[in-house]
């Protein structure tokens, strides 16, 4: 068995979230033996209590709390809803079974809970978030979502049956899912010094295709789109603990910026979790400058993109010089690329020219 | 030039040519309003006696008549007072002789209906009606007798008298006519209905030509004080009742004709009257002339002291049997009943009862169902004429939180000395102002007290629905905290669960 070389945060994670849950089931237990209603006391997610903070580089909640009461007739609903919840998520996690949004909604019937919808219950497990400032993906609860990392990373899985195994992320061509197993595996070694996420399927296949892992010791992660939170936290631990920068390679448009911006400072939605964002990590294309740069084919801008572009520049987590003049860009060439635009001079020029220059412009 | 004709016609020749304005418009209405007239005049021979009416009905199927007629014989049993035996021809077979002459609150008005109806069948089928009859005295009479139209006389076919050896008390009228039952149907059933509702005392059973049997069976045996007698108002009189009272009158002078022949009118009004309208004393009122008469008429309806009339003399249904006649009927979830004080219109007193039911029962129509009564009969033709039905369409009912989509029925009753009938069909209320009043008032009254019931029930409900959401998650929480705090035994939560309940109390 390899020896690990990481300082790994899984175990200890786990072993807070049960006690978190534990803890919760006994604050209540205790109201009630004493022959009081229950009640719970949580930050505020109503958007007037989300701040960003400079400090940590993302959205927070403020200082506003709200109280959840079995008393009040219109809490006591949601309230048990809550707790049935905490249940569950205590089963799960003690038992090391994970489960989706979607098998949620459907177990609560079996315990006689029903959810309205699958809205209602996705609400309830936020709010056990807040309640526990941690993120459902710690009680085992993953969204549908999935994305991939391809890389020389050698994992140490622990979930159930294959706790001690290990994997190395260069195995299979296809790259590997980053599912709950993976999620909750631990950093045994790698060779890699960089992590390079990819907007798009298909160019994270042409990199693995162009051994840009070799060439760029580099892991690569696909997040499909808006990344998920099981990747975001992801990507997170691999700056953290394995220390390596982070370098996002998106679309040239306002929703590529975004979704680099959401993987960087995090997203509103999220303001009352934290080790979702990785502040140090680089948006490094494809940029408003790129498209004028390498001459790049483009599409022109439509009214929704120009608006979220306005939105965006008033946006508290762009005020950095390096956005602000991206965004100001992109208002005045009214034009946008994505990354499969590099195909226009050759399949293999993205690799071989823009990815080396970029990496240089954005360590 | 044009030669004319001037025949005097019999009272009975008069309404075969005009039957219509008794009713009997078509084989339907015919039907109806024979079954209707026979079985009130039936009622009101029991009421008379302060008995609980018991009224069989019966219609047999006795041929076809034309395509859309066919012949029925028509047999109504009751244990009213019974007819003495001397006037059974007159009161069956005279048209317009009868006790319906004097003033008093009566279901018929005009002593003609049940006459009308024998009249009809006879017309129809030529065929003589059967009558049975007994005061409770040792013998029973039974006439066959036919109308001699021109006439106006009873033609006895058949008398045969027997013992009375069970005592039997009542009057059985059986003739055949021609109608058409299966269209008059609905409208005959709901009369039932709608009788048995403002009469809750009587016992009502029908038995249609298909032999099926409806019973309304009666829930109390309480009834209302019998109507009494009055004399006519001064302010209700008109020229041919003051002619007709002349010709009757043993006294001979003013003062004591007013004083004997009018409601109201004692001695100083006498008094007061003649003074006022300049009239002598001592004038013999046989003496007056015509001139003196309208005149007389007219100072009459302008003299401003008499009083108003008395209604001692009328019969309303009374709050507690309206009520029980609406439960029985409608079998609502709610009930409210109110009978307004007596009032006056042109000299002849009326009250005004009302009802409303909501649930239960009751259909939801998209509109209320209205029921009408005049002196404790349901009216059931023209609705949307009649006064009430006016009233309760321009009230604004979202003030009573109701809305028409409601389960909801409104009674209103009117009883009166002269029931403001807008026709002679007798079928709906007119709009006198001083009616539409009481009916309005009544009608607010009762709504703000099922207003009161549906805001009570809405509280009641909440608060039941706060006591099930209480006790369906609070066990729940119990439960799942327990497990999350890995504890063997549940908290007690009985004593929240009571606290929820003293809160709601």
């Amino acid at each position: 068995m390899p020896r690990r070389r990481y300082k790994s945060s899984i175990i200890e994670r786990r072993k807070e979230v049960l006690t978190g849950l534990e803890n919760l089931g006994v604050r209540i237990y205790e109201q009630l033996d004493r022959g009081y209603f229950p009640s719970i006391e949580m930050p505020s997610r109503s958007t007037e209590n989300i701040y960003y903070d400079p400090q940590v580089r993302q959205f927070i909640l403020g200082d506003k709390r709200v109280r959840r009461s079995a008393r009040n007739i219109r809490h006591i609903r949601p309230f048990t809803q809550l707790v049935w919840t905490a249940f569950f998520s205590h089963e799960l996690a003690s038992q090391r079974k994970t489960s989706t949004l979607r098998d949620v909604y459907y177990s609560a019937q079996a315990y006689e809970m029903s959810f309205k919808d699958q809205q209602e219950s996705n609400n309830i497990i936020t709010d056990l978030e807040t309640v526990l400032g941690s993120s459902r993906e710690d009680f085992n609860i993953f969204p549908e979502e999935r994305s991939a990392v391809f890389g020389d990373l050698t994992i140490e899985y622990t979930v159930p049956g294959y706790e001690g195994r290990t994997l190395n992320l260069t195995s299979h061509p296809d790259g590997v899912m980053i599912g709950p197993a993976l999620t909750s595996s631990e950093f045994v070694k790698t060779t890699a010094d960089k992590v390079i996420a990819i907007e798009k399927g298909g160019l994270f296949t042409r990199f693995i295709e162009e051994n840009v892992h070799k060439k760029f010791s580099a892991i690569l992660v696909l997040t499909a789109g808006q990344a998920p939170r099981a990747t975001r936290h992801f990507v997170r631990r691999l700056n953290r603990e394995l220390n390596l920068p982070v370098y996002i390679f998106t679309d040239g448009d306002p929703w590529g910026m975004h979704i680099a911006m959401v993987m960087i400072s995090g997203s509103a939605n999220a303001a009352h979790l934290r080790e979702l964002a990785t502040p140090d990590a680089k948006w490094s294309g494809v940029w408003a400058t790129d498209i004028v740069n390498y001459k790049l084919p483009t599409d022109p801008l439509d009214e929704v993109d120009v608006k979220r572009l306005y939105e965006l520049q008033r946006d508290p987590r762009y005020k950095d010089p390096l956005w602000q003049r991206e965004i100001k860009m992109f208002l005045k060439i009214r034009r946008k690329a994505e990354q499969e635009a590099f195909s226009r001079y050759g399949l293999t020029y993205i690799v071989d020219k823009y990815l080396p220059a970029k990496l240089e412009e954005t360590k | 030039m044009v030669q004319t004709t001037f025949e005097e016609i019999s009272a009975a020749d008069f309404f075969y040519r005009n039957r219509d304005i008794a009713g009997f418009t078509n084989p339907s209405r015919a039907i109806f309003a024979a079954v209707r007239e026979l079985v009130e005049n039936s009622l009101d021979a029991a009421e008379s006696l302060k008995m609980p009416p018991n009224i069989y009905v019966r219609l047999s199927f006795e041929g076809e008549a034309g395509k859309e007629s066919q012949i029925y014989r028509l047999r109504v049993e009751d244990n009213g007072i019974g007819v003495p035996p001397r006037h059974i021809p007159s009161a069956f077979g005279q048209v317009l002789f009868g006790s319906k002459y004097k003033l008093k609150q009566q279901r018929g008005t005009f002593g003609l209906g049940g006459k009308m109806a024998i009249l009809y069948g006879q017309i129809t089928t030529h065929q003589p009606a059967c009558i049975i009859s007994s005061t409770g005295s040792s013998k029973v009479y039974m006439y066959k007798l036919m109308i001699d139209i021109q006439r106006n006389r009873p033609l006895i076919l058949d008398r045969k008298v027997r013992i009375n050896k069970e005592q039997w008390r009542g009057t059985i009228v059986e003739f055949c006519l021609e109608g058409d039952y299966f269209r008059a149907m609905p409208k005959i059933l709901e009369y039932f209905k709608q009788t048995a509702m403002v009469n809750p005392y009587a016992n009502l059973t029908f038995v249609d030509p298909k032999g099926r049997l409806y019973k309304f069976t009666s829930v109390t045996k309480e009834m209302p004080d019998p109507p009494k007698e009055t004399l006519p108002h001064p302010y209700g009189v008109d020229v041919e009742l003051l002619q007709r009272l002349i010709q009757v009158t043993p006294y001979k002078n003013m003062l004591e004709f007013l004083r004997y022949h009018f409601h109201r009118v004692g001695e100083i009004t006498a008094r007061k009257f003649l003074e006022f309208s300049s009239i002598s004393l001592s004038k013999n009122p046989k003496r007056l002339s015509h001139g003196e008469i309208v005149r007389l008429m007219r100072m009459l309806k302008r003299f401003r002291e008499f009083l108003p009339p008395d209604a001692g003399c009328l019969s309303p249904v009374g709050e507690e049997l309206l009520r029980v006649g609406i439960l029985k009927e409608l079998k609502p979830e709610f009930v409210a009943v109110h009978q307004r004080k007596p009032s006056t219109y042109a000299g002849h007193p009326f009250i005004i009862e009302v009802g409303i039911a909501y649930g239960g029962e009751i259909p939801k129509k998209g509109s209320f169902l209205i029921y009408r009564f005049a002196n404790r009969i349901p009216l059931l033709y023209d609705e949307a004429s009649d006064v009430s039905v006016k009233v309760i369409n321009s009230m604004n009912w979202r003030r009573y939180k109701v809305t028409p989509d409601m389960p909801i029925a409104v009674s209103v009753h009117i009883c009166s000395t002269k029931v403001p009938y807008k026709t002679v069909g007798k079928e709906f209320i007119a709009d006198r102002p001083e009616v539409k009043r009481e009916v309005a008032n009544g009608l607010r009254e009762v709504a703000r007290r099922l207003q009161r019931f549906l805001t009570r029930r809405e509280h009641v409900d909440r608060e039941r629905k706060r006591l099930g959401i209480f006790s369906k998650y609070l066990p729940k929480i119990a439960r799942f905290s327990a497990q999350l705090a890995g504890k063997e035994k549940q908290p007690d939560i009985k004593k929240l669960l009571r606290s929820v309940k003293k809160f709601a109390a």
